[in-house]
């Protein structure tokens, strides 16, 4: 990382400068995380008074763990269908609105707001409407023959969380693929249209192409979304039930650790979740550094 | 785009209204749910057509809130939110501000060292780390307390490295300029960096100010006393004392309402800012 050419010749001050930036990093990010780290191999006595170096039998009981695989189960139905419905909508939306030209102001102006609605008031508004006796939507399905419970049917509950986080998602999708499709010279759309190659030829062809480095940031951003910050939308409505058919991992964290205070297991969780936040974040990097290279 | 016929065009105003409608409904039903009196639950009277008591129910709900259902005002947890979103952007923005001016406009053995150690703090997100976090801030006091809300979330990767290429753009003449003039780097950086920036600032305070308000897992986890609830956090005691007592969603679509107007608001009038800071931070 290199720095200005010119820079000034102070020996302390950039010190002073960084001071307020490290000490919070250090205090509240490094030292928790290392923290998380060495009581994953840690176990507790059932007071929490002492506890015994166990090596990797946390994460070996982790991974025999039934509740904890059905989470990463969950975790990965929630996260494709999130991921995808936003995605699939975001674009859908964003190639529309590249279609209509001037008028486009307008929608992206009423479609871009949900951003600004955080994920457990969008899950609440959500399971307003399907609330089994009041919910305007579950009343609806009711009339067709289909008896909607998220409080009791399991795949309802996921399909409830699934929909809310997607929706609140949708606009951020949609944002960076409008820019990404205003981003595409014109001249090469014209030249395919001039040679005879249909909308879906030209939107194959060229368009996806040019829009692939957006689809691939979007999708890390997404999947980081419905991995971390979906937390909201179940904390708020399903609370991980009925049995666990939401709990997702980052729920079970809390929960293991919270109300379950299992410190060693709750760690173990953590650094399972560290390693998925590294995966993540090395693929936005290489992305970046790819965006670099052009 | 090239060639869209009058039949696409259509079909794409169509497809943007249902767009809209489905952003929309959500947002539009729990509005006509706050001005419901809580009677008409039960009775299915709730609709899509707003009923008689928009005023009286945010009334209760931002002064008085309901005893009887345990329901707080929300009046002050709009406060909260206020103050810690508030406080977080502006915290957010000066510590990284400082950092990317140091590592940019100075040369220093460690220099590295603090860009990795800046860096690592987008791998170790809240939800990573909720345990020893928040025995950190038991210990250090912190519980219960706009700091205790605030300082632990404010460290920014993605805020040092948007003002890092911010200052990289800045012509090196500027600095040799100041240089020879006798001043300072504090001068430089108060009388030419941060002018240069102001409207990276806004917009990066806009979505910093979202990021802040919508905070919900750190406030559960470090406020139990009802002071220092922020709404978008304190929603869901609302719900869970709905699901007990009598029907209050009329209160709970208020507060809901309530607490998503201010940041939908932030959006709506600085669109243009906000779509500036939410591409140049994701890059």
């Amino acid at each position: 990382m290199q720095a200005k050419r010119v820079t000034f010749p102070s020996k302390i001050t950039p010190y002073l400068l960084l001071l307020p930036q490290v000490a919070v990093t250090l205090v509240f990010f490094v030292w928790p995380a290392g923290e998380a780290i060495v009581s994953s191999f840690y176990a507790q006595d059932a007071f929490g008074l002492s506890e015994t170096f166990v090596g990797l039998a946390n994460f070996a009981a982790l991974l025999r763990d039934p509740a904890y695989l059905q989470a990463i189960g969950v975790s990965f139905v929630f996260a494709f269908c999130v991921t995808t419905l936003a995605m699939g909508l975001g674009l859908l939306f964003a190639t529309a609105a590249d279609a209509v030209g001037k008028a486009s102001g307008v929608y992206q102006v009423l479609l871009v707001w949900p951003y600004a609605v955080a994920p457990a008031v969008a899950g609440i508004l959500w399971m307003f409407m399907f609330d089994p006796s009041v919910g305007l939507v579950a009343r609806a399905l009711r009339g067709v023959g289909l008896s909607w419970n998220h409080f009791l049917d399991g795949g309802q509950a996921l399909t409830l969380v699934i929909l809310a986080a997607a929706w609140k998602q949708v606009s951020y999708n949609f944002l960076f693929f409008y820019a990404g499709l205003r981003a595409i010279p014109l001249g090469a759309l014209e030249a395919a249209a001039l040679d005879g190659a249909g909308p879906w030829q030209r939107f194959r062809h060229i368009v996806f192409p040019l829009l692939a480095p957006t689809s691939f940031f979007l999708l890390v951003v997404n999947l980081t979304y419905a991995f971390f910050d979906a937390f909201g939308i179940i904390h708020a409505t399903t609370g991980g039930g009925p049995g666990r058919a939401t709990t997702i991992l980052v729920y079970k964290v809390f929960r293991d650790g919270f109300e379950g205070l299992d410190l060693g297991g709750s760690s173990a969780q953590s650094v399972m979740l560290l390693l998925i936040v590294i995966a993540l974040t090395a693929m936005q990097f290489r992305h970046i550094e790819r965006k670099v290279s052009y | 785009m090239v060639g869209t016929s009058r039949l696409q065009l259509i079909l794409a105003h169509l497809a943007l209204i249902a767009g809209v409608a489905i952003m929309v409904l959500p947002v539009y039903v729990a509005f006509v749910a706050s001005t419901h009196p809580g009677a008409d639950f039960l009775a299915g009277r709730v609709g899509l057509v707003p009923g008689p008591d928009l005023v009286a129910n945010y009334r209760l709900a931002l002064g008085t809130g309901s005893s009887t259902a345990g329901i707080p005002p929300v009046a002050p947890m709009l406060w909260n939110s206020f103050v810690v979103a508030l406080l977080i952007a502006a915290g957010k923005i000066a510590i990284s501000i400082l950092s990317a001016f140091a590592v940019c406009y100075f040369r220093f053995p460690l220099r590295v060292a603090a860009f990795w150690l800046i860096f690592i703090t987008l791998m170790l997100p809240v939800e990573v780390r909720i345990l020893p976090t928040f025995q950190v801030v038991a210990r250090l006091d912190l519980l219960n307390s706009y700091a205790g809300l605030t300082v632990p979330l404010i460290a920014s990767a993605t805020a040092t490295f948007l003002f890092r290429q911010v200052f990289m753009t800045i012509p090196d003449e500027l600095t040799e300029a100041a240089l020879v003039d006798g001043a300072g780097p504090l001068h430089f950086f108060w009388f030419i960096l941060l002018p240069l920036s102001r409207t990276n600032i806004a917009a990066l305070f806009v979505i910093l100010f979202l990021y802040g308000w919508n905070q919900y897992l750190w406030p559960l986890l470090v406020t139990t006393d009802a002071s220092y609830y922020t709404v978008v956090m304190g929603i869901r005691r609302l719900v869970g004392a709905a699901a007990e007592a009598d029907p209050v969603w009329h209160l709970v679509m208020a507060t809901a309402i309530l607490a998503m107007l201010p940041p939908v608001l932030v959006i709506a009038l600085m669109q243009r800012l906000f779509v500036r800071g939410l591409t140049e931070t994701e890059k």
